[in-house]
């Protein structure tokens, strides 16, 4: 195949992906639809009047769930797998295209956050089975944020300016795109966990109100325990491609650390993970306010990777964006 | 702990304007066009250090607090971590079942032996274990994972490491930059340097000498005009010794010595012969023209003449160059950012320049209060290519002969910068001891029977760091179990 022909199949299997991740959306919302009629009200009167009025283990729900629901969380997750395999391929056949690591603009960047953030989801809801049921709220973001990328980062296929020739660009990028796909999810599981601990708090209290989508989510506590492990783990990762860019940035601009506004907020996203990380074990800061910390630093990384390099000018101006 | 963590967030909370306002240490042109289009929030912002907030007395503020409260909290902390090291693990606690891991084992051995199986698992899976006599019976306390802590004493003492060096490298460090033309060489001196930037500790009798002449500058593109590669062959070498020759490029800088030699831009230099009416000449006269856009390499720039012979009116040139011209309408633009088809499109002036006004000057562009003035004025326009004249109502013949590369260079000297390499790897190896280890106490205590037979071990365990604790527990309690079981077996055969 030709390059030309290699990068246009990498944007038609962009737009396949799209498509399998909109069916995923469909799938998950209809296990949602299609979950336990009567098994809320069943649980809830069992729980009686608690602190914890939900069943703590995060796999109860999935055992309780209906044939017809599982069939479709099981649907869901085949057409995530899916849309996560064809994705790899618009990385890869771009990749061949152009003879280099495809993470060299932000179209490219943003599709390997997103594929990152789709695998860690996986992961996690093969080992946690519950866990799949959040499987929309991840998948919806996806959608909405490869849309984006579609619509307004798009850059076609092709070779790299001098700056990026360096292997420090598989080092730093290849980490921050893992650091920021593993927040990615880690926030979505704080929004989550926000939404989950309210319900449960409200059903504590006897004003339950019963949403079935909410009541089947995973426990606040599995919520939140999820989001920390994914922050625990992407921290470092983080830690180590802020390094690595400083490392960069001292052969490429002549400085390790400029105050560039990508520098800068690299940096504020990093102590928002670092605070998020002790507030969980600071007395007055566990629950609600951490996950607000951990929300805050999706933020962070969004608005870096928008903002800073769509609005401001700065070093770090290689979007491929006129 | 909190103070420092406030602090640190502090730090990037101030961090913010610094990021959303032009600020003079990225872009001066920048901060100048901000003042130009709001005057008078400007000058506000400019007293608050807003267009510096990277040099201001409050970051520097936030940032000393920081140090002072970092330096007060993990030096007590890894002095007592260092005492634990060595102190023995503390006595168990009273009502084991208590913690969060727990079970009790039945046995038939004495408290002694019992606890002696207990030590034994404990020891293969590395803990360290401690007996005591307790209030309540014999007792065992057993500690492992003190890298955990280790971890953090590491990351956290080497964040104050990173702090000293980045303030070390800031204060004793300096960096020039200079545009230099092919042929020509620059020496490490703060006045060769076009800017120039010193820590307030930097001696300039200090300064490596060094010298640098730009042999060759290469730029290459792809087909569709990305920037390839930029490279510099370079003579270098310090003042009055010999030579080396050396080509560096993007992402491949010069080292010698602490010292540090980039490319940063590029850059043309047209090249000018001005004949005077009088017969006299100049050769050869060009100055850098700054890229405007560097797509196409279409610049920007001036020429002056300061001493035109047995005249007292001076002489200047302003206007565009593009390194591959294309002339619509009478306006040049450029298509391509390779010298292919050199043209420039420039007003002549004559006049007055204002260079001993004793304001300083922007050598890229004529001085406009003088055009306003009236004491200098245009002259002439020409769209040349190279070898192309225009001639001036006066006689003057003024000739575009080619065009020499420059290069943007920069040096930069940051004694800090090994050291806070070596902090920010400590820190990334203490977090991943901090967060991946876990540091585990398990307890256990024999009693005697409640039927006045057996005995009853109770073992507990407490976890700082990952969550899954029960499994491990489970395990460790399990192997223990049939430990006691087998030991009881084997002891009973013999008297059986
Ligand atoms: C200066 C005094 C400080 C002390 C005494 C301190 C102490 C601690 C302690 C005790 C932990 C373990 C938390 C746990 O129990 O799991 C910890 C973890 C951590 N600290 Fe600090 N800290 C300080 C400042 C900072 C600062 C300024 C940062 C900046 C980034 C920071 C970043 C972290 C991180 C990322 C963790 C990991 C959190 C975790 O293990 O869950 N610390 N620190």
């Amino acid at each position: 195949m030709t390059d030309e022909t290699l990068a246009a199949l990498s944007d038609t299997l962009f737009s396949i992906a799209v498509g399998l991740y909109s069916l995923a959306v469909v799938a998950y919302c209809a296990e949602l639809a299609f979950g336990g009629r009567t098994a809320p009200a069943r649980e809830l009167v069992a729980a009686g009047g608690g602190a914890p009025a939900l069943p703590a283990t995060p796999a109860t729900s999935a055992d309780e769930e209906p044939a017809r629901a599982r069939r479709w969380g099981m649907v869901a997750m085949g057409l995530t797998v899916l849309g996560a395999l064809v994705q790899a391929g618009v990385l890869i056949t771009r990749g061949m295209a152009t003879g280099r690591l495809p993470w060299g603009n932000m179209y490219e960047f943003g599709t390997a956050v997103v594929l990152v953030a789709v695998v860690v989801y996986l992961v996690l809801a093969v080992k946690t089975p519950a866990l799949r049921h959040i499987g929309v709220f991840v998948l919806g973001p996806v959608v909405l944020a490869m849309v984006g990328i579609g619509l307004f980062l798009y850059a076609s296929a092709g070779p790299l300016v001098a700056a990026l020739r360096s292997a420090w660009l598989a080092v730093h990028v290849t980490t921050a795109i893992l650091g920021f796909g593993i927040f990615f999810v880690s926030g979505i599981a704080s929004v989550m966990y926000l939404v989950r601990s309210r319900y449960e708090a409200k059903v504590a209290a006897g004003e339950a109100p019963l949403s079935r989508i909410v009541h089947r989510l995973p426990t606040a506590a599995a919520l939140d325990r999820t989001a920390h492990r994914t922050a625990v783990f992407g921290f470092p990762i983080w830690t180590f491609a802020v390094i690595a860019g400083a490392i960069w940035a001292e052969s490429a601009w002549g400085r390790f650390w400029g105050w560039d506004p990508k520098e800068t907020w690299a940096f504020i996203a990093w102590v928002v993970y670092a605070a998020y990380l002790h507030a969980r074990t600071t007395a007055g800061w566990r629950g609600r306010p951490s996950a607000w910390v951990n929300v805050v630093g999706l933020g962070v990384m969004v608005f870096n990777l928008l903002y800073v390099n769509m609005v401001s000018t700065g070093l770090h101006s290689y979007g491929g964006l006129k | 702990m909190r103070t420092a963590l406030i602090l640190l967030f502090l730090l990037a909370v101030a961090a913010i304007p610094g990021s959303l306002l032009p600020q003079r240490s990225l872009s001066q042109s920048q901060v100048t066009a901000y003042f130009s289009d709001h005057p008078d929030l400007a000058k506000v912002f400019d007293a608050l250090y807003l267009f510096d907030v990277f040099s201001s007395p409050w970051f520097a503020a936030i940032y000393l607090l920081l140090f002072i409260s970092l330096i007060g909290c993990v030096v007590p902390r890894a002095i007592e971590h260092g005492r634990a090291v060595f102190a023995a693990p503390p006595p168990a606690p009273r009502h084991l079942h208590r913690l969060p891991d727990n079970r009790t084992l039945p046995t038939d051995l004495d408290a002694a032996a019992a606890l002696d199986v207990v030590e034994e698992e404990l020891r293969v899976r590395r803990f360290r274990v401690v007996r005591r006599d307790g209030k309540h019976g014999p007792e065992l306390s057993a500690e492992k994972g003190f890298l955990k802590e280790t971890g953090n004493v590491v990351f956290h003492l080497a964040l104050l490491a990173l702090l000293l060096g980045l303030a070390g490298g800031k204060l004793w460090g300096y960096e020039g930059s200079i545009l230099v033309t092919e042929g020509e060489r620059f020496c490490n001196t703060f006045q060769q340097y076009d800017n120039h930037r010193e820590g307030a500790f930097v001696d300039p009798a200090d300064m490596t000498p060094l010298c640098v002449t730009l042999d060759d500058f290469q730029a290459q593109y792809e087909d569709n005009l990305t920037a390839a590669s930029f490279t510099a062959d370079i003579d270098y070498g310090l003042a009055g010794s010999a030579t080396r020759n050396t080509t560096i490029g993007v992402n491949s800088p010069l080292r010698v010595d602490g010292d540090r030699v980039y490319v940063t831009g590029h850059g043309f230099s047209p090249v000018f012969d001005v004949t005077f009416a009088n017969g006299d000449s100049f050769t050869d006269i060009s100055a850098p023209f700054l890229p405007t856009e560097t797509r196409t390499m279409s610049s920007e720039g001036a020429v002056k003449f300061p001493d035109v012979p047995g005249s007292d009116t001076q002489l200047a040139l302003q206007g565009l160059f593009a390194p591959t011209g294309s002339v619509t309408g009478g306006l040049l633009t450029s298509i391509d950012p390779r010298p292919l088809d050199p043209q420039v499109a420039v007003f002549v002036y004559e006049g007055y320049l204002g260079l001993d006004s004793g304001l300083p000057q922007n050598v890229y562009s004529i001085d406009q209060t003088q055009l306003e003035r009236g004491t200098l004025q245009q002259v002439g326009q020409a769209n040349l290519k190279v070898g192309e004249s225009t001639t001036l109502d006066d006689g003057t013949v003024i000739t575009f002969s080619g065009i020499k590369e420059f290069a943007a260079m920069q040096l930069s000297h940051d004694p800090g910068q090994l050291w806070v390499l070596g902090a920010a790897v400590a820190v990334l190896v203490g977090l991943l001891g901090m967060l991946l280890l876990r540091r585990e106490r398990v307890f256990a205590r024999a009693s005697g029977g409640t039927d006045g037979a057996g005995t009853v071990v109770g073992i507990g365990a407490l976890t700082r760091g990952s969550a899954d604790t029960a499994p491990r527990f489970t395990a460790l309690t399990d192997d223990v179990a049939a430990a006691l079981a087998r030991r009881t077996r084997s002891e009973e055969k013999p008297s059986s």
